[in-house]
């Protein structure tokens, strides 16, 4: 009989949620709960190095907060105007210079596989707070964190997800984490925003059960949860064009009537039109509650890599 | 079935069961256009295997692994035969590795790899049809399209 490998997260970089295994998933939910109001100095001789080449307010705000609320430090940069970057410094050494000053980096740069490098180049643990179209894992745990919290469960569950599913990266690393829940995914979104081959190649790979549509309201009786995304304008050379549909896939109340009482609404903010101010309101509505879960997320992360939590 | 005559070659390499179509990408990744000696390059060839497959003879060349990798990417099912005094020294098929370093550039212009100074890193994804995904980005790729 073959032994599990036992799960540990101490020193371990975050890169890619595919690099998780289900297990791992699961484990990092179930640590997380500890942290929902937890504000303790486990980590109190820890200092994070936030590296951000690219603004991401939200983001860096929350590692920042995590740390904070663990009694640790940052230090870093939120400007890449500021950073050595613009002086030709390439980013293995800046990465090899900053991981002698602290003991974990989060960073954040706009080419893919920024992060992987970075964490090749460093002897301390790196988490990638986003790296261009690629991967922000802390992101799809704080989704899946969410859905777990709001549903209960999150294997079995009907879940669409609604807008830019092309270019949508959160929806994509999403996806693919679901799919190792046996959830079932529908897809809603017009034809020139919809779920790249690839990622239905994965999912026919993983067996897992989906749909494509038009509207959200073919699909609403069945969900658990609507992942809604940003449909942004650059996209569009036509700017009507662009009115038209990001007309069509906002929600409206209307639709709320045919839905499951527990149907929870998501996004990862921040939203344009998509979803309106009086929806703010409504039962269904998640998204606050989801950003607030980010927080939880990555303390619990920080903890487990840097050994503030066994 | 009509005889074909590429005649025979003293030394060297005859790269056997290319997909047909694909020669001329075989030269293009050995830089074989560039070679100062005689190259045969036969295409649309009958093959029982294979339909029609192209074919590569290379006078007095040996390929290193780094040249038989890049022919595994876009060539899979290709044979390497090594000609010496006219007679067929070795025979063997290439495959492609698992990991292949340095051996191609990411085609993903916003990928690191292309931007710093580095070494790239492919896996092998699948095999039918061969794909390989990028260690820094995560991309997948046909093969076909790397060159
Ligand atoms: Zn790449």
């Amino acid at each position: 009989m073959g032994r599990e490998r036992e799960i540990d997260f101490l020193h371990r970089d975050i890169i890619s949620i595919n690099d998780f295994s289900k297990d791992e998933i699961v484990y990092v939910l179930e640590s997380a709960k500890a942290f929902e109001h937890m504000r303790k100095p486990i980590l109190k001789d820890s200092v994070l190095g936030v590296l951000f080449f690219e603004p991401s307010t939200r983001t860096r705000l929350s590692f920042e907060s995590a740390m904070a609320q663990l009694g640790g430090k940052t230090i870093g940069f939120a400007d890449p105007l500021v950073s050595s970057s613009t002086k030709g410094e390439s980013l293995l050494d800046t990465v090899k210079i900053v991981s002698g000053y602290c003991d974990a980096i989060v960073i954040r740069h706009p080419l893919e596989g920024s992060a992987r490098l970075a964490a090749e180049a460093s002897e301390i643990p790196v988490i990638n707070g986003g790296d261009g179209a690629n991967q922000h894992p802390t992101q799809t745990l704080l989704d899946l964190y969410t859905i777990k919290k709001c549903q209960g469960r999150i294997s079995g569950l009907n879940i669409a997800m609604v807008g830019d599913l092309k270019y949508g990266r959160t929806v994509h690393s999403l996806a693919c984490a679901l799919s190792k829940f046996g959830c079932r995914l529908y897809f809603v979104s017009p034809e020139s925003l919809k779920i790249p081959k690839h990622i239905i190649d994965d999912l026919q790979n993983s067996e897992t059960e989906y749909s494509e549509h038009k509207e959200v309201g073919e699909v609403i009786k069945e969900c658990d949860i609507v992942y809604m995304t940003r449909i942004q304008k650059e996209r569009f050379p036509d700017p009507a064009e662009y009115e038209r549909i990001a007309h069509t896939y906002a929600i409206e109340k209307d639709v709320f009537r045919e839905a499951k009482p527990t149907m929870k609404i998501m996004h990862p903010l921040p939203r344009v039109s998509e979803i309106p101010k009086d929806i703010d309101d409504s039962e269904h509505a998640y998204y606050f509650e989801q950003a607030a879960n980010g927080l939880v997320v990555r303390k619990a992360l920080l903890a487990l890599i840097l050994g503030g939590v066994k | 079935m009509r005889p074909y005559k590429v005649y025979a070659i003293k030394h060297g390499t005859v790269i056997d069961h290319i997909d047909s179509g694909n020669a001329l990408k075989v030269v293009k990744i050995l830089k074989l256009d560039e070679y100062d000696q005689i190259v045969t390059v036969g295409i649309g060839l009958e093959s029982k295997k294979m339909g029609k497959k192209d074919i590569v003879k290379i006078e007095n060349k040996s390929l290193t692994k780094t040249e038989l990798n890049k022919i595994a990417l876009i060539a899979p099912h290709a044979t390497i035969n090594i000609i010496q005094e006219f007679k067929v020294a070795q025979k063997f098929e290439v495959a492609l590795p698992q990991f292949m370093e340095n051996l191609i550039k990411c085609p993903n212009p916003q990928c690191i790899s292309r931007n710093e100074d580095i070494y790239s890193k492919f896996y092998k994804h699948s095999l039918n049809p061969l794909k390989v995904r990028c260690h820094y980005c995560e991309r997948v790729f046909d093969s076909f399209s790397l060159i």
